[in-house]
């Protein structure tokens, strides 16, 4: 803090400090600490606030997981974005292989402007391009039917048409962290365990992948995140049997009414994707500076 | 040692390719090959189909049946008052979180500079959990705070809400910079008599100026692309994604498409022109 003044002055240091001030504690901090105490009291009417009904209770976080629906929601959504996550990683992973290590430069500029096209434009655009098609009438179901490939449309919205549009979406998240984490590593190391006699398998087991294990994790971590908490792709390809938790929260909000209920899945929901950053950074043994590159 | 590196590597090159050999070699090529092909197909199948229905009559954005070639959807789209609407609210709220993101993002790099060790480290991973927090949270936690004090969703819980985590992105990319920066031009302009704030004026600010720059792009189009935050702290209001969320449910018309089809050419544009500008900036000696 000292040498914040001594460096800047006291007006610019003080400024810096008042700006970071109101970032952290007013727009992170006091929110979320609103958002656990609101968790942690009834829905009340407003005359009955301040009165002994008004104190602290678990009730919110006990009705999620005694409710069954809520319950099995919740875990699906969990291994759903697992699924999601590994789904992801298994894509793009020879991918950014291929272009830290085996693209020419143009090979690998034309490769990274393809990428970037669907990258940009976004979430809810790229989820309704899935929408169309894998629309029940939609030209999937049209050519598989005219391929002979089905005898019948399929129904696309569902679990498929989730995992489907969500992989899709996270792509780049898993894809440029990976890269960014080869690309470090020397050739020369993957020459010489090939010249050694090592198979590819076993190259990438032992030496990229441990090496790139700080891309991988952090690559994880966002795909997860964005998974668990997406809205979209649910909403749009999901079926009523793939229901997502962020919809069971909105719905707390804007159809149910009981913002403290919702304000207690929500925070569940907080804590869990904490929970795997956490767990991808002791499993990976990596820090959180790796992780926010 | 080098004994033991050579003698592997002159077997190696010394084996007679025979035509078994080849096709062992050429077995991983061609699966990649495939992969590679199914990845692009996968990344491009779906914009292919969203812009090839723009163009049909058929009033649900399909390409099967085909109904006729038509820009009627362009018309349309143009003719949309309520998409007019949701895009000036968009672009509105995306200077305003580019107002409120780059001060604080820049603060924050500049404040964690200034610290060491586990302050640092403990700083740090505060600024950046905003970024690993789902964004509904986000919108939560602020709709829930404000309401406290009478505020209810709307224009303002939006751009506050967003400006929360799109701070932190603003943070990391001042902060790669600053890392590289040579703080002995700080005290030979001291040494020579300038202020504080000239310094900063007039050194860092420039040094820093390519990230800000960079910053207030991607700060803008987290903004314009954001969904999941916003969708909580809207109140009544319809930035662009929910406008388009919404025509799902309301009558999805190729008019959509359309917009999707213009935001894709604005972003090639947009990606080639950066390129260009980065490869002119580069041929230019320093």
């Amino acid at each position: 803090m000292a040498s914040l003044t001594a460096r800047f002055g006291p007006g610019l240091g003080g400024t810096i400090l008042l700006l970071v001030g109101l970032w952290l504690i007013g727009m992170v901090l006091a929110p979320n600490l609103m958002m656990l105490d609101f968790s942690l009291r009834p829905n009340l009417m407003p005359n009955q606030i301040g009165t002994d009904a008004d104190r602290y209770t678990l009730a919110n976080f006990i009705a999620l997981f005694s409710d069954s629906v809520h319950r099995a929601i919740f875990f699906k959504t969990v291994w759903a974005s697992a699924l999601v996550t590994l789904t992801t990683l298994v894509v793009t992973y020879p991918l950014a292989f291929w272009l830290a290590k085996i693209a020419t430069p143009r090979g690998m500029a034309l490769a990274l402007v393809a990428l970037i096209i669907p990258f940009w434009i976004n979430e809810v655009l790229r989820t309704l391009a899935w929408y169309i098609l894998l629309a029940f009438n939609g030209p999937l179901n049209a050519v598989l039917l005219g391929l002979g490939i089905i005898a019948e449309p399929v129904r696309w919205f569902g679990d498929f048409g989730v995992l489907a549009g969500m992989v899709y979406a996270y792509i780049l998240f898993m894809l440029f962290p990976i890269y960014n984490s080869i690309s470090t590593l020397e050739t020369a190391q993957i020459e010489a365990a090939r010249n050694l006699g090592a198979s590819t398998v076993r190259i990438h087991r032992r030496i990229v992948i441990p090496h790139a294990k700080a891309g991988i994790a952090t690559g994880c971590v966002f795909t997860f995140m964005l998974a668990a908490g997406s809205y979209v792709a649910p909403a749009l390809l999901g079926s009523p049997g793939s229901r997502w938790f962020t919809e069971i929260i909105y719905n707390w909000f804007f159809e149910g009414g009981n913002w403290n209920r919702g304000a207690a899945y929500a925070l569940v929901l907080l804590v869990l994707c904490m929970l795997v950053v956490l767990a991808a950074l002791r499993v990976f043994r990596v820090n959180l500076a790796d992780v926010a590159k | 040692m080098t004994m033991a590196l050579e003698a592997p590597v002159a077997a190696r090159l010394n084996t007679p390719k025979g035509g078994l050999a080849t096709i062992a070699e050429l077995l991983p090529r061609i699966i990649f090959a495939i992969y590679m092909i199914l990845f692009f197909t996968y990344l491009f199948l779906p914009l292919a189909v969203m812009t090839a229905a723009t163009f049909n009559t058929s009033k649900f954005p399909t390409v099967t049946p085909w109904l006729g070639t038509t820009l009627q959807w362009f018309e349309a789209l143009w003719a949309d008052q309520a998409m007019w609407k949701a895009l000036r609210l968009s672009v509105l709220i995306g200077i305003c979180v580019i107002a409120i993101a780059l001060p604080i993002g820049t603060a924050a790099a500049l404040f964690l500079t200034s610290l060491e060790g586990r302050a640092r480290t403990f700083f740090y991973a505060v600024m950046v959990s905003p970024l690993l927090t789902p964004g509904v949270a986000i919108g939560i936690a602020t709709l829930i705070l404000w309401r406290q004090a009478g505020v209810g969703g709307g224009l303002w819980l939006i751009i506050l809400a967003q400006s929360s985590f799109i701070a932190a992105y603003v943070m990391l990319m001042v902060i790669a910079r600053l890392q590289r920066f040579d703080r002995t031009l700080e005290e030979a302009a001291i040494g020579l008599g300038a202020s504080r704030w000239m310094v900063f004026r007039r050194i860092l600010l420039p040094y820093l100026k390519p990230s800000l720059l960079a910053a207030m792009l991607i700060a803008f189009l987290q903004s314009f692309e954001n969904y999941n935050t916003t969708l909580f702290v809207r109140g009544t209001e319809t930035p662009l994604t929910v406008f388009i969320a919404t025509k799902v449910r309301t009558g999805l018309t190729p008019a959509v498409n359309a917009l999707g089809l213009i935001l894709i050419v604005l972003t090639i544009v947009a990606a080639v022109a950066l390129e260009l500008s980065k490869r002119s900036r580069a041929a230019k000696p320093a």
